[in-house]
């Protein structure tokens, strides 16, 4: 089946079969393999994208599903260069990471929620994370990156 | 910039950005044209007779390239080595079974490989693991360990003639004399389980054998590259040269995949070279649970002989140990149970006898902790038991026990899982438990907080305990260190690193003796081609012993630096100093940069001095005489719901001492993740087996990892009290955190429960409380 969608601000188009994952066509056939794929089920939140905005599971969805959609995954977030996304920048400062795998999913939920949400309680960023494994971190340097994130987002805002 | 401006600062790590922005390459990250992509055919059954595999169907559609069975291996077939032979314990008993390739003529767990499917597409394999036939005749399944040994149980490898894995005694003095002079004898049963590692990468292989250049490339999510290569290329008959593994970012290791071998692992490069495409195999999380390896089931007999005091006489254990279906890591996991449930107690005398049984169950190897959970589990319980029978408050037994600094180093008079003995290098347990106890409020707790909250109908409270932990084992590891023309450092180690911040740490200590930023140093990991001998990241050791590598390289690079420095500057060594990427002559302008005197140390004419070596560039090895031992302290206060008796954990407080600190930051990281871990042990994650072998809940929704709503706040302090067995002073931290958890739950809830159950077992849940608490009504 053909599908047209955008990833990033660029525009694809495929011809795909009915079964393929949108997590498989982002990562094997666009290459964007920013996206990580853990569970292949829905619980671990590794292959979270954000389709027209909101953040969805790529391996519960398929490709021909976002057929016309505004997909963006992690490596649409930084502004180019050198430079980080103020919130990929928190998650340095606050070593919000340790392997790495779980974090673009986790950075692709917090766009929208930190958007939301522009200065979340810890219990709201837990609540709001629960959803997104890591077997790493034990999430208390998640979770403090991302409220510093929150307010490097309200300077840039102000 | 001082000595050490770097070694001891929580510098950012220089592998961030290339995660965070999605551009560091993970295994299943490599695309290379043409690939080809395998699906395994895994038994169904736990036990079984393999009557015959028909793969005529699935060859025969369309897009599927080949399909192997192990028939199809000819000599290739055969079991793998045995990884961890075990130490020369006298007396020892060691039955060895290691893994084949692909079962044969008999299945024995649940997720076996029969046959594997080369495809064009992984969906088209797997659509065609549909069409194979498979005859299988069950056999009676070995499910529980007292069962296995029973003399009628089914034998899993007849050859064997026996379920017996391994059988060992280990002792210290004569227990039997200190408990005829004991005050008190605590005896209790113990049940300890655990569970998957869960990375969130699963494995995965990419093979290419490019047959123009007679070349193998395997990039393989393993903690272990260096040897991976090295066995495949035996396996192979290749040269070593003719294989490069890479093990590039993986989404997380915590010991299973440190593995030799994985069946995929040493079928994809061989179905390359076959087919002369590139194969690749990712493993699914389904798979997982029954392909990659995990921990399981203890059970022990224990029973602690005390003084009127509390002081310890002697410890005997008496526990069965689940292998699993192999048993190709010896008796690494049941060994570290032994020798660390001693933890940082003065026990004059123990008796410890352990029989390790083949179940038919996925096979166990090291996990987080690698058995040493069980061990802190039974040796703390007893204690906690005993402080109650002597009425001695639980704190207080445990320091009136603590070995004290002048006792180090300290002979246990037993062997450790390296097969040196275990000799405890340094430690203060003391002030780690007082640390502790201050943070956590202990007497305020006891004494206001948990009164009143029962006085409120709340049920409050609070578990202390400590451990051990034996890191940093050998053999060695090695580093090399080059200084470019750029300026810019290399730092190339044989380790595999799976977030453990080795680009940052590893930097750390180069940057120090260079006097460079970290960020200058480029540090290369768990690449054969550019680091050819070691073994891997396991034990807790990769800071340990690649770190001490890496200091002494840089050692010698520096003084090559300061000697071309010398020349160049016709000043003495001494009058040099060495920092911001200059030599300069102290007190004066005179200056000159790394990157002159790299291109100096590699002149294109003239003539050098005879023996001199070009570059600014050393290779240094370090093997340490035996493993460090770490230790801590955790506690923490929970609140049980009286109705639903969930738990929810107030506060969480470690207090650990792993030595020199190298990056604060990143080892409080590693502890956070260790503890969530640990919390995942106790309370949340279980396998669940049923009586045909039969793994009940294979997938993220029905086994819990624990989320950021069951992990609290973890407040983390430090004590260091420095190894002197390497030139950095510090000791492994990577499985800390996860140890004594299960011991920790254990005494809080206890204690919340106000002593109306004893506990004995772990992993608990709500459920499983209610079940005890039902129980201990029935039996008052
Ligand atoms: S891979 Fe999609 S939720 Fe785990
Ligand atoms: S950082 Fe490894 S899983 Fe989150």
């Amino acid at each position: 089946m053909e599908v047209t969608l955008t990833v990033n601000g660029v525009e694809h188009r495929a011809d795909v079969e009915p079964r393929l994952l949108l997590s498989d066509f982002l990562r094997h056939g666009l290459e964007l393999t920013g996206t990580h794929v853990g569970c292949e089920h829905g619980v671990c939140g590794a292959c979270t994208v954000l389709m027209d905005g909101a953040a969805v599971r790529s391996c519960l969805v398929f490709a021909v599903q976002a057929d016309g959609c505004e997909l963006a995954t992690v490596e649409g977030l930084a502004p180019g260069g050198d430079e980080l996304h103020p919130i990929q920048d928190a998650f340095r400062e606050a070593h919000g990471l340790q392997c790495g795998f779980c974090t673009p999913g986790i950075l692709m939920t917090l766009v929208p929620f930190l958007r939301e949400n522009p200065d979340p309680s810890e219990a709201e960023v837990r609540a709001a994370l629960s959803g997104n494994l890591c077997r790493c971190t034990g999430y208390q340097n998640i979770v403090a990156a991302t409220r510093l994130a929150a307010s490097k987002l309200r300077e840039v805002e102000v | 910039m001082g000595a050490h401006p770097h070694v001891g600062a929580g510098v950012l790590r220089n592998e961030d950005p290339q995660l965070l922005t999605g551009r560091a390459i993970f295994v299943d990250d490599v695309h290379l044209a043409g690939t080809l992509h395998a699906a395994f055919l895994r038994s169904d059954f736990a036990h079984g007779r393999l009557l015959s595999v028909d793969t005529s169907a699935a060859k025969r559609r369309e897009g599927v390239i080949a399909v192997y069975t192990a028939e199809d291996l000819g000599d290739y077939w055969c079991h793998g080595p045995l990884l961890v032979p075990p130490p020369p314990i006298a007396g020892l008993t060691f039955n060895t079974a290691t893994l084949v390739p692909l079962a044969r003529d008999r299945v024995v767990h649940v997720g076996e490989p029969i046959a594997v499917v080369v495809a064009e597409s992984r969906y088209i394999a797997e659509d065609a693991l549909e069409d194979i036939v498979v005859d299988i005749e069950p056999l009676p399944v070995v499910v529980g360990l007292e069962e296995a040994l029973a003399p009628d149980s089914p034998v899993i490898h007849e050859a064997l003639g026996t379920n017996v894995a391994a059988h060992v005694v280990q002792q210290k003095g004569d227990y039997e004399a200190a408990r005829g002079d004991a005050h008190t004898v605590v005896s209790r049963k113990f049940s300890y389980d655990r569970g998957v590692a869960g990375a969130i990468e699963n494995r995965g292989i990419l093979a290419d054998w490019n047959a123009r250049n007679e070349e193998l490339t395997v990039w393989d999510t393993t903690q272990a590259p260096i040897p991976i290569r090295n066995g495949l290329a035996e396996r192979l008959g290749l040269l070593q040269s003719q294989v490069r593994v890479v093990a590039p970012f993986l989404g997380g290791g915590f010991g299973p995949k440190m593995m030799m071998f994985y069946p995929e692992e040493l079928l994809i490069p061989w179905i390359s070279m076959r087919l002369e495409r590139p194969v690749k195999w990712i493993e699914d999380r389904a798979e997982s649970f029954f392909a990659t390896t995990n921990e399981r089931l203890q059970l022990h007999e224990a029973e602690l002989a005390v003084d009127s005091e509390g002081r310890i006489l002697g410890v005997k254990d008496v526990f069965l140990h689940d292998s699993g279906a192999y048993d190709p890591y010896g008796i690494t996991v049941p060994i570290n149970t032994q020798c660390t449930l001693l933890g940082p107690y003065r026990v004059p005398n123990y008796y410890s006898e352990f029989t390790a049984v083949f179940t038919n169950k996925t096979i166990v190897t090291p996990v987080r902790g690698a058995g040493r959970q069980h061990g802190v589990f039974v040796m703390e319980r007893l204690l906690d038991f005993a402080a109650k029978e002597l009425g001695i408050d639980r704190v207080e037994i445990r320091k009136r026990n603590f070995l004290t600094p002048d006792e180090f180093p300290h002979d246990h008079e037993i062997l450790f899982q390296d097969s040196a003995p275990l000799v405890y290098d340094s430690g203060d347990y003391l002030p780690a438990m007082e640390k502790a106890a201050e943070m956590i409020g202990y007497r305020k707790f006891l004494d206001e907080e948990q009164p009143k909250a029962r006085a409120e109908g709340r049920r409050l409270g609070l578990g202390i305990v400590s451990y051990v932990e034996g890191t940093g084992i050998g053999p060695y590891e090695g580093a090399r260190v080059s200084v470019e023309p750029s300026g810019k450092v290399q730092l190339a180690t044989g380790v595999g690193t799976q977030g453990q911040g080795h680009f940052t740490t590893f930097a750390q200590i180069v940057a120090d003796q260079l006097g460079v930023d970290v960020t200058d140093v480029h540090v290369v990991t768990g690449d054969t081609r550019e680091f050819s001998w070691g073994t891997g990241t396991f034990a807790s050791r990769g800071i340990v012993v690649a770190g001490s590598a890496c200091h002494e390289a840089a050692i010698v690079v520096r003084k090559r630096i300061l000697s071309v420095a010398s020349e160049a500057l016709e000043a003495a060594e001494d009058d040099l100093e060495l920092a911001d990427g200059v030599v300069r002559v102290k007190g004066s302008d005179l200056s000159i940069s790394l990157g002159e005197l790299a291109v100096r140390a590699n002149p294109l004419r003239g003539a050098v001095a005879a023996g001199a070596e070009p570059g600014l560039e050393a290779t240094s090895y370090f093997g340490p005489a035996r493993g460090t031992t770490a230790s801590g302290v955790h506690a923490m206060i929970v609140e049980i719901d009286p109705e639903t008796l969930e738990v929810s954990i107030q506060r969480y407080v470690v207090v650990h001492d792993c030595g020199r600190l190298v990056n604060p930051v990143i080892v409080d990281g590693q502890i956070h993740g260790g503890v969530a871990h640990g919390i995942g042990n106790a309370f949340f994650e279980e396998l669940v087996y049923d009586d045909q072998g039969q793994l009940l809940n294979a997938s993220f929704m029905d086994y819990l990892l624990p989320t950021a709503t069951d992990v609290p706040h973890m407040e983390v302090a430090h004590v260091e009290t420095p190894s002197p067995l390497n030139p950095l002073g510090v000791k492994g931290v990577g499985e800390a955190g996860a140890i004594p958890v299960g011991a920790l739950y254990a005494q809080a809830l206890e204690d919340a429960l106000q002593g109306a159950v004893e506990i004995r077992e772990i992993p608990l849940s709500p459920g499983r409380l209610f079940d005890l608490v039902q129980d201990a009504e029935a039996d008052s």
